[in-house]
């Protein structure tokens, strides 16, 4: 094992990407040069060079178009735009473009891009830089969501990504890009659309992803304290979704608790909890309660912000509510 | 018109135009009987365009084009039996029935596909171009828009790269004057000289006559001549006129007939005939087969679609991942 920050693990994972085939090539916001707003990609440009390490204009079409159109050529693009708000400006190109053309041509084609972006709030960038769209293209089928909670995952993530022909939206968290953690000096993957169960627990399952993962875990750390034994699964993928690990631990606990960073209306948390009810409904003791962002725009202050998006003491709150404990 | 094309190629032009205006003809027919569902655009009036510029291709260039694609395709060489039975919904269709009139696909044949999001293919065709500049490769991109896309941001950040970076990419604007039913002078601020936007870009680009084929040819290919040979992105706008409507649904009130009749008098095919046989390029009984065997092109054509076979149900899922 070895200790790396999440940072270093997609790193290493674009690393592998550049050093393994050389038709992979990365473009976006200011990765060159400037080394990334998260610093994922500093020194890629002096180890590969200009051809391969692309700067391009803050023009989120072109960037989500360029990949594709040069993944149809034959490259293997990573693209990274510096946040998710802004790949609303590249919406059009990812949502009717790149999630179409394989299906649209008939096999014939495809747009087997990586778009790396930044979700999450929690970093005082109020309310247009602090939202969370991952759901949104999980919804859109032609496309694959992954949201990597760890640098353990952040890795064997990509490593996946990187082999298969779709397009990937690869949804970093803007607070974890400092987070260590253990990753296996040997090879390995982790596979699209499988869901894992970071803590095991008894009494109540606790479904969630990217950000709100720690958040989860400090909430069980609590509850622990307390006799109540959580279960956190993080989901790792959105699209496509694992349903089945969620469905086998509330089988075990009879209690799901949904906990998202977003909005509740039209959340994704809403697509889980639905889900949960169709499989698992005969095993609930109780019904399902989704903890999500409150229904605002991010405000800017802290006081605000924090009390916009879900912590530990809310989920716990929540919980003993929900077990009457 | 200075005189460049040898016999056999001029009556190759002069084929293509009267297979792409008598397969759109076809189209038009069918649609009424509603065997062909969806949205139609049909290319009639613009043929001297895509005859003209995809001429200038080779074999192994990219096309990449908007929506009113049947013109391209055809001139691509697409086999015209899989693009009708594409428009019929058969599996045989080019892409296999999952994207109709508007998104035809031919991989094959360097044709990336057409696209319904007005401008939505400009920054894919910038993309194809990186791939070919990035393998070193002398191919070129051509990526056909209409004048309604010169509106979209994808235009201008579509431009920028392409000039930026120097790609390998030939944009041929197809100024038929109407953004669906909105006239360009209601909807551009500099009227009709579209082509001075790419100045802006540092982007060489012409005015042409797109109902003239041999000067859409010519200019074309010294443009597709100059972008293999390194020298970067160009921009060709061939003024140009659609004969019948936007889509089939176009009720047509918002041009008049003596508009349209003016257009009609620079049919481009009518226009290259009497080019073609007043400079003795071939003569009335060169083409005398041209007609019969169009017909019976667009016969068989129509006969491969409607004996074609829908897709299996079972093959809905099929090339979606999960």
């Amino acid at each position: 094992m070895v200790e790396l920050r999440l940072r270093e693990a997609i790193s290493k994972g674009l690393r592998e990407a550049l050093d393994n085939d050389e038709k992979c090539l990365l473009m976006g916001e200011d990765i060159g040069e400037y080394g990334g707003a998260y610093a994922v990609t500093k020194g890629f440009l002096d180890q590969y060079g200009e051809k391969r390490i692309r700067d391009m204009p803050i023009a989120e079409s072109i960037i989500a178009g360029a990949a594709i159109g040069s993944a149809m050529g034959g490259l293997k693009p990573i693209v990274e735009i510096m946040t998710i708000n802004f790949t609303l400006l590249a919406m059009d190109q990812i949502v009717n473009h790149a999630a179409k053309i394989r299906y649209m041509s008939n096999g014939q084609i495809s747009a087997p891009i990586i778009l790396r972006t930044v979700t999450g709030g929690g970093g005082g960038l109020a309310a247009t830089h602090s939202q969370n769209f991952e759901g949104w293209y999980a919804s859109v089928p032609g496309l694959i969501v992954v949201t990597p909670s760890n640098p353990y995952d952040a890795l064997g993530l990509m490593r996946s990504c990187i082999e298969i022909n779709d397009p990937v939206i690869y949804v970093e968290h803007c607070l974890l890009y400092s987070m260590r953690g253990d990753v296996p000096e040997e090879y390995y993957k982790v596979p699209i659309g499988q869901a894992s169960v970071i803590r095991e627990g008894t009494d109540v399952t606790v479904v969630t992803y990217s950000g709100m993962v720690n958040v989860c875990l400090e909430a069980a750390d609590i509850l622990a304290s307390q006799n109540i034994n959580v279960e956190v699964i993080d989901l790792r993928s959105l699209r496509p979704l694992d349903i089945d690990t969620p469905t086998s631990s509330v089988a075990k606990t009879g209690r799901a608790v949904v906990v998202e960073e977003n909005w509740k209306t039209g959340g994704f948390g809403a697509e889980i909890s639905t889900s949960l009810h169709e499989k698992a409904f005969d095993y609930l003791e109780s019904p399902i309660i989704r903890i999500c962002g409150e229904e605002v725009p991010m405000p800017y202050t802290r006081k605000l912000e924090s009390a916009t998006i879900p912590n530990s003491s809310r989920i716990v709150n929540e919980i003993k509510l929900m077990l009457r404990a | 018109m200075p005189v460049t094309l040898d016999k056999q190629n001029a009556l190759d032009i002069y084929e293509l135009m009267c297979l792409i205006r008598a397969f759109e003809e076809e189209c038009a027919s069918q649609y009424m009987r509603g065997t062909i569902r969806g949205f139609l655009h049909l290319y009639i009036g613009q043929e001297g365009v895509a005859a003209g510029a995809i001429s200038a291709l080779q074999d192994d260039d990219y096309v990449i084009t908007h929506y009113r694609d049947h013109g391209h395709a055809i001139a691509r060489k697409l086999d015209i039996n899989a693009i009708m039975a594409e428009l019929m919904g058969k599996s045989t269709g080019v892409s296999g029935g999952r994207g109709g009139s508007m998104h035809l696909f031919d991989v094959s044949k360097g044709f990336m596909g057409g696209y319904a999001i007005v401008g939505g293919q400009l920054p894919i065709a910038v993309g194809l171009a990186i791939a070919i500049d990035y393998c070193d490769e002398k191919k070129v991109t051509m990526c056909f828009l209409g004048d309604g896309a010169v509106n979209e941001g994808y235009f201008h950040e579509s431009l920028n790269l392409a000039s930026l970076w120097k790609l390998p990419i030939v944009f041929i604007l197809e100024n038929n004057l109407y953004g669906m039913g909105s006239h360009i002078d209601k909807t551009h601020a500099t009227g009709h000289n579209l082509y001075l936007a790419a100045d802006e870009y540092n982007i060489p680009a012409a005015q042409i006559d797109g109902m003239d084929v041999v000067s859409v040819l010519e200019t074309v290919e010294s443009a597709v001549d100059r972008t293999r040979s390194g020298a970067g992105p160009i921009l060709i706008e061939a003024k140009t006129y659609r004969f019948s409507g936007h889509s089939m649904s176009d009720p047509g009130n918002y041009r008049n007939v003596t508009e349209i009749n003016e257009w009609k008098q620079k049919d481009p095919i009518a226009q290259f005939l009497n080019y073609a046989l007043s400079q003795n390029i071939f003569g009335p009984n060169d083409i005398a087969s041209i007609d019969e065997s169009v017909k019976q092109a667009i016969q068989d054509a129509v006969e491969f679609a409607q004996q074609s076979e829908e897709p299996e149900i079972e093959s809905l899922y099929r090339n979606i991942y999960g």
